[in-house]
């Protein structure tokens, strides 16, 4: 019987993965946003896991809204990485050093 | 609670948004063109705001607005109100920077007003899922603002940088939103409470440490600060002035709702983290501006070290905390965008800004009137009387005295003379250094009135608002524990 602990542990397996995706990798920065969306989908996976258990909508409701959001932070995220190749030429992560402190 | 009811109290979200997507079609129509009309009207429109949000009847009692979703309180009126405040002056000072940089364009002033909807969203929120549509609303704006300069590579690299981190920073708050609707069964702040007063297990603890790890990195809270420095200095001048001001605002408001809402009676499992948080955040922003060179590095610094004052306020749990909170949002709104507007004032014939301390040496026999006003918003960052920025250091430290937190306050003053030495430097090298660079370029008289009310309100005559702002930041403060 597939309990909610499991859907928890999935979620949690994923979220991790985002956090650690956007930290360790040093090559690609669309890799990033894709790491970002991995952690949007694991807090979806929470938000219905727990709506199903609970009994209550608003779960489901507000996994909604987050895909939304995430559409158009995916969009917007896409959009600042075009002006930033055009102008850098690259979009490797180790090049994002103009400024240093 | 009828419909008409729930949209007089949101009147001005809703009105604010429906402007915003106006000019946003008159933007696209006209291109370039009306940039400078857009602007004026999107400061008509805040400025409408404002006196409407000023004027909206309350007397006290908390108003909820779409079953329960946005409250309408005094706290929610004092932050709206300082909120609408900064964009209006970050929307003056806008268009000569961006004209002399190729071109103003008119998305800058929708952006603007959308980031002020979510913002005024967010302050008033009550309900996790509004929360969440408000910030994702001012945080999505605010990424294309801080990659506004298209042109220029260090405006696309803040973009970027801000943007991943702000996701980062959005996932982490969702996560912990998802644990405690989770283990509350409900997404509304009164719910939330009163599910984790009867039982708070640990995966609620999780979720509650999540939601504030997140909301730390909105409001660059050490250790989440490290993308600061690197977004203000990137961003353009305009928007690094409104990121230091408005959404700072917004999100430490946001903060103090949560914390003494859904999570304010479990005070003890925040409390340590927020204590951390506030000493973190003094000294590493005290200790990390003395090596830099650029004034606006050092301006986010000197933000960072602040953010740690206002989060010893929030530490003490109490309504003279949270009411201290208030007054010195208050003041540091007006010492960040008065040194803004200074800085964006800097700036040679050629319109190439005058941005590190070589630029400045000597300014007060190059342009004398601006270095003395640059001398009375250091002194007030660092909270020397007998200017402004000293009470809002005060009454933060009297609510942690008062609340039994001697140690913290003590640390904190410490902390804030460490901060004192860079704030003097800045002067320094201004009064007593022989003038090196060019002389900066006269400014305009729209640029002149905004730091001059700045520093009205900074010097010693800001005690004559003393009083006023004490009842407003104490009815703020009253609104929150109401209920409590």
């Amino acid at each position: 019987m597939i309990g909610i602990e499991h859907y928890i542990v999935v979620s949690t397996v994923l979220f991790v993965l985002g956090v650690l995706g956007i930290f360790l990798n040093r090559k690609n920065i669309i890799i990033i946003l894709m790491a970002i969306e991995l952690i949007l989908l694991a807090v979806n996976i929470n938000m219905v896991a727990f709506s199903a258990f609970l009994g209550d909508l608003v779960g489901q409701v507000f996994a909604m809204f987050i895909l939304t959001v995430a559409a158009a932070e995916a969009a917007i995220g896409l959009a600042i990485l075009m002006i930033y190749f055009r102008g850098r030429g690259t979009i490797a992560v180790d090049d994002a050093n103009q400024m240093k402190g | 609670m009828d419909y008409a009811t729930s949209l007089h109290l949101t009147a001005t979200e809703v009105g604010l948004s429906a402007i915003a997507l106006v000019l946003l079609l008159v933007t696209a129509w006209t291109g370039a063109k009306a940039a400078r009309g857009i602007t004026i009207a999107a400061v008509a429109a805040l400025f409408g705001a404002l006196i409407f949000t000023v004027s909206l009847p309350n007397g006290g009692v908390p108003a909820e607005a779409f079953g329960g979703l946005i409250r309408a309180d005094s706290f929610a009126m004092f932050a709206k109100s300082l909120i609408y405040l900064a964009t209006i002056a970050c929307l003056i000072v806008a268009p000569r920077y961006f004209e002399s940089r190729g071109g103003f364009r008119g998305e800058y002033a929708v952006l603007m007003v959308f980031n002020a909807v979510g913002m005024g969203i967010m302050v008033s929120a009550v309900d996790l899922m509004a929360l969440y549509v408000g910030l994702e609303l001012s945080s999505l704006s605010s990424y294309v603002l801080a990659s506004f300069a298209r042109k220029d590579e260090k405006s696309s690299e803040a973009g970027l940088k801000y943007f991943i981190l702000g996701g980062l920073a959005s996932g982490i708050i969702l996560y912990g939103m998802s644990l405690v609707y989770g283990f509350s069964g409900t997404t509304s702040y009164d719910g939330i409470r009163a599910a984790f007063t009867a039982d708070f297990s640990t995966g609620a603890m999780f979720g509650v440490v999540f939601v504030l790890a997140g909301l730390a990195f909105k409001i660059a809270a050490v250790p989440f600060h490290m993308w600061t420095p690197d977004v203000y200095e990137g961003a353009p001048t305009p928007v690094t002035a409104f990121f230091a001001s408005a959404p700072k605002v917004a999100a430490v408001a946001m903060l103090v709702r949560m914390a003494t809402g859904p999570f304010g009676g479990q005070v003890e499992a925040w409390q340590q983290i927020v204590i951390f948080a506030a000493l973190a955040s003094i000294v590493v922003g005290a200790l990390g501006a003395i090596g830099q060179n650029n004034l606006k590095r050092l301006l986010a610094y000197s933000s960072i070290n602040n953010v740690g004052f206002i989060l010893i306020g929030l530490a003490a749990a109490t309504a003279e905390g949270v009411s201290g909170v208030m007054v010195y949002l208050f003041i540091y709104v007006f010492m960040t965008i008065g040194s803004f507007v200074a800085l964006l004032m800097l700036r040679d014939e050629n319109g190439n800004a005058l941005s590190t301390f070589d630029d400045i040496s000597g300014l007060s026999t190059t342009s004398p009137l601006l270095a003395w006003c640059l001398l009375a918003l250091m002194f007030s960052l660092a909270g020397i009387p007998p200017l402004f920025g000293f009470w809002g250091k005060f009454v933060v430290f009297q609510a942690a005295v008062q609340a039994d937190m001697i140690a913290l306050a003590a640390i904190g003053i410490a902390a804030s003379v460490i901060g004192a030495f860079y704030y003097i430097k800045f002067i320094k090298v201004m009064f007593f250094d022989e003038p090196k660079g060019a002389a900066p370029a006269k400014a305009p008289v729209s640029h002149w009135a905004v730091l001059g009310l700045c520093v009205l309100v900074v010097s010693p005559l800001g005690y004559l608002l003393g009083p006023m702002l004490g009842d407003a930041a104490d009815a703020a403060a009253q609104a929150l524990f109401y209920a409590a």
